[in-house]
């Protein structure tokens, strides 16, 4: 049952990966990166790893997908013209792709030897959670902090790159706003009738 | 957690990380007010990191041996800092002039330092791979930091997009080498059984790492970048990360894959030969500097590579004492083409020298040392480096390779010499502006170390870089 289950999973992946970079339209292309992801977090579920599987969806799909999705239609990209090029570079990058593919084939057919008879993707618990919980805080604590500090200089990064103080930008000031008093608006005037201000 | 532990390994970087995080906050805080003290703190914090990290020279290991520091990396690390260091502070008269001046320059030099601190301290592929990428990220970002410059913007693109790429197939072949050994940490791949799996994972690896310290078949980058982006950037990138990288390339090969160096050492020698002529020959037509000093250190990469590929004992402390003598000049190079400065703008073309040494005799007396010293003329300390790195690939027998790189050597000498004749036979320009103090004491200091003052300071080097390495 795994097995087909394992099976049709993966054809799915296989598939859906190739037509991320076979699609003409860049929109069809993150929808099949978004089937690509589904799936593969289906083959996370069929090894145990319910809570991968899971941060796969929220965060790939929820996230990064729809993102890719936002940028891909907001900026005006020529794809015909990006693939104009395609027919130079496609004996090259043939004969690269046929050599990296049989030297995958070959890493594949040593796999047999090594392969481990039994996998616990929660190894010492109950739960996924609860394996990933028991270690991400104790023995990979310098790796959970140095991500922190890696995502910290991406932020800076997109500041040091993007931010622009332009001089005569009308901002909003909320203090401004709440501390308005009525005798800053409103003036009372005493008309006096046929005459006008 | 055992603290005394993290202390002794790690404290330069929790320094530098505790203080980065600081500056950080003052920056916030502070804003524009902090712009040029950024650069002055931000010095002596990479400074004081330099300081830290010879104090703690024996290093240990650290957090459930993810960390692990000894004499090698220690001393690597020394120097890196204070090459960091030092390229932040001539990076301060420029980043002025072309107004550029923000305290975020500071802050990312001295995360793109912590990233090359834990790469050199990583004992384990997750490790390497996170101090890489602190490394990298902000590495991009400094190579666009002339965001108004559409040549700065290329060079950052270009950089990001082939880092990714070779940060994927550093990712690739560390999941290949975790999946054939069944651990990421270096002991324990070391114990491994070696088979067609590891190899495959340790040519991914290579490969990733080549592209990093740009050895040959991934060299492409170097001269865009090197050229777009700001000239003090690539003072920087020139030196420090260089060296960093190229020792992280020694510690994996040895540490971690230092029983298998029949299976690597081909690849190394390979990439090695390729990257000395690549360099020589690409360098030959450069008439922009920033170009031609991207081709030398493509060449200059595949020496180094020459001990590394001489393994742990012979090649590690050689691999050590060039990259260091390299590093220290490039930032007296750099310093010299920071100060190509004529009427309010940066003149980077190789005819601009002409005449220097009529209109600004010291400069060009640097200048002739320093580009003497990486080309390999006897009395200079880059002769000396690569001497130590030739010896280390004769006493392993790898005659082809140090005969490639002699022709190399000779074959370079060409474009170095243009650069001399031109100095001292061209026609008499105008003067540059005058440079500014840092970058004065910066070239003249460089220049001062070129001299034969190095041997003393090699030999010393060699005796506390040789026989650190303990293998697991």
């Amino acid at each position: 049952m795994e097995v087909i289950a394992f099976s049709i999973l993966s054809a799915i992946v296989l598939i859906a990966a190739f037509c991320v970079i076979a699609a003409r339209n860049p929109v069809h292309s993150v929808l099949f990166l978004i089937l690509a992801f589904f799936t593969s977090s289906g083959l996370l579920v069929l090894i145990g790893a319910e809570f991968l599987a899971m941060l796969l969806i929220v965060v790939y799909v929820g996230a990064v997908a729809v993102l890719f999705l936002f940028v891909v239609m907001m900026l005006d990209v020529d794809f015909v013209e990006l693939k104009q090029g395609f027919l130079n570079y496609a004996p090259f990058g043939g004969v690269v792709a046929l050599v990296f593919f049989a030297e995958i084939a070959l890493v594949a057919s040593a796999m047999g030897a090594s392969r481990p008879e039994t996998f616990d993707a929660s190894p010492n618990a109950e739960t996924n959670v609860e394996a990933i919980g028991q270690v991400m805080y104790t023995d990979y604590l310098l790796l959970f902090q140095i991500s922190g500090i890696v995502l910290l200089i991406a932020m800076i990064g997109a500041i040091v790159l993007t931010l622009r103080h332009r001089p005569g930008v009308r901002r909003q000031s909320v203090e401004e706003q709440t501390g308005r008093k009525r005798a800053d608006a409103v003036e009372l005037k005493d008309v006096r009738p046929g005459q006008g201000i | 957690m055992n603290w005394d532990e993290i202390f002794a390994a790690a404290t330069p970087e929790l320094y530098l990380a505790f203080a980065g995080l600081i500056a950080v906050v003052l920056g916030a805080v502070l804003r524009e007010r902090f712009a040029t003290v950024s650069i002055k703190a931000g010095a002596l914090i990479l400074l004081g990191a330099c300081a830290l990290s010879l104090f703690n020279i024996e290093g240990g290991v650290a957090f459930n041996g993810l960390w692990e520091t000894d004499r090698f990396t220690n001393l690597a690390k020394a120097v890196c800092y204070f090459c960091a260091g030092v390229a932040l502070l001539i990076a301060e008269p420029y980043l002025v002039k072309e107004r550029l001046i923000r305290y975020e320059y500071a802050l990312l030099v001295i995360f793109a330092s912590l990233g090359m601190g834990i790469t050199l301290s990583a004992n384990d592929l997750m490790t390497l791979y996170l101090g890489i990428e602190t490394l990298s990220l902000s590495s991009y970002v400094l190579a666009a930091f002339n965001r108004d410059s559409q040549r700065s913007s290329e060079a950052g693109l270009k950089y990001f997009v082939l880092g990714a790429l070779a940060s994927g197939l550093i990712l690739y072949g560390s999941s290949l080498v975790y999946g054939f050994s069944g651990s990421t940490n270096y002991d324990a791949i070391a114990q491994a059984e070696f088979g067609i799996g590891l190899v495959f994972g340790l040519v991914l690896l290579i490969t990733g790492l080549a592209f990093k310290v740009s050895a040959a078949p991934l060299h492409v980058w170097t001269p865009d970048v090197y050229e777009g982006a700001p000239t003090p950037v690539v003072a920087f990138f020139a030196s420090a990360p260089k060296l960093a990288s190229m020792v992280v390339f020694a510690t994996i090969l040895f540490e971690a894959f230092g029983n298998a160096i029949d299976q690597w050492q081909d690849v190394i020698l390979i990439i090695s030969g390729a990257s000395m002529l690549i360099g020589a020959f690409g360098a030959l037509r450069q008439t922009n500097l920033k170009r031609l000093f991207a081709y030398s250190s493509i060449g200059n990469m595949g020496y180094a590579l020459i001990a590394l590929a001489a393994g742990e004992d012979i090649g590690g402390p050689a691999l050590l004492v060039y990259m260091v003598i390299y590093a220290l000049s490039q930032l007296g190079i750099f310093g010299v083409l920071l100060s190509m400065r004529r009427r309010g703008g940066m003149v980077e073309d190789i005819s601009e020298l002409s005449g220097l040494s009529s209109t600004m005799p010291w400069l060009a007396v640097c200048m002739t040392a320093l580009v003497f010293s990486v080309a390999g003329i006897p009395p200079l300390g880059g002769f000396f480096g690569k001497l130590v790195v030739f010896q280390a690939g004769v006493e392993a027998g790898l005659w082809p390779i140090v005969i490639i790189g002699v022709i190399a050597s000779v074959v370079s000498l060409g474009y170095y010499l243009r650069i001399i004749m031109i100095m001292w036979g061209g026609d008499k320009l105008a003067p540059f502006e005058n440079m500014s103090g840092t970058v004065g004491i910066t070239v003249s200091a460089a220049t001062i170390l070129a001299f034969p003052v190095f041997t003393v300071v090699i030999g010393w080097m060699m005796s506390l870089a040789g026989g650190s390495f303990s293998l697991g």
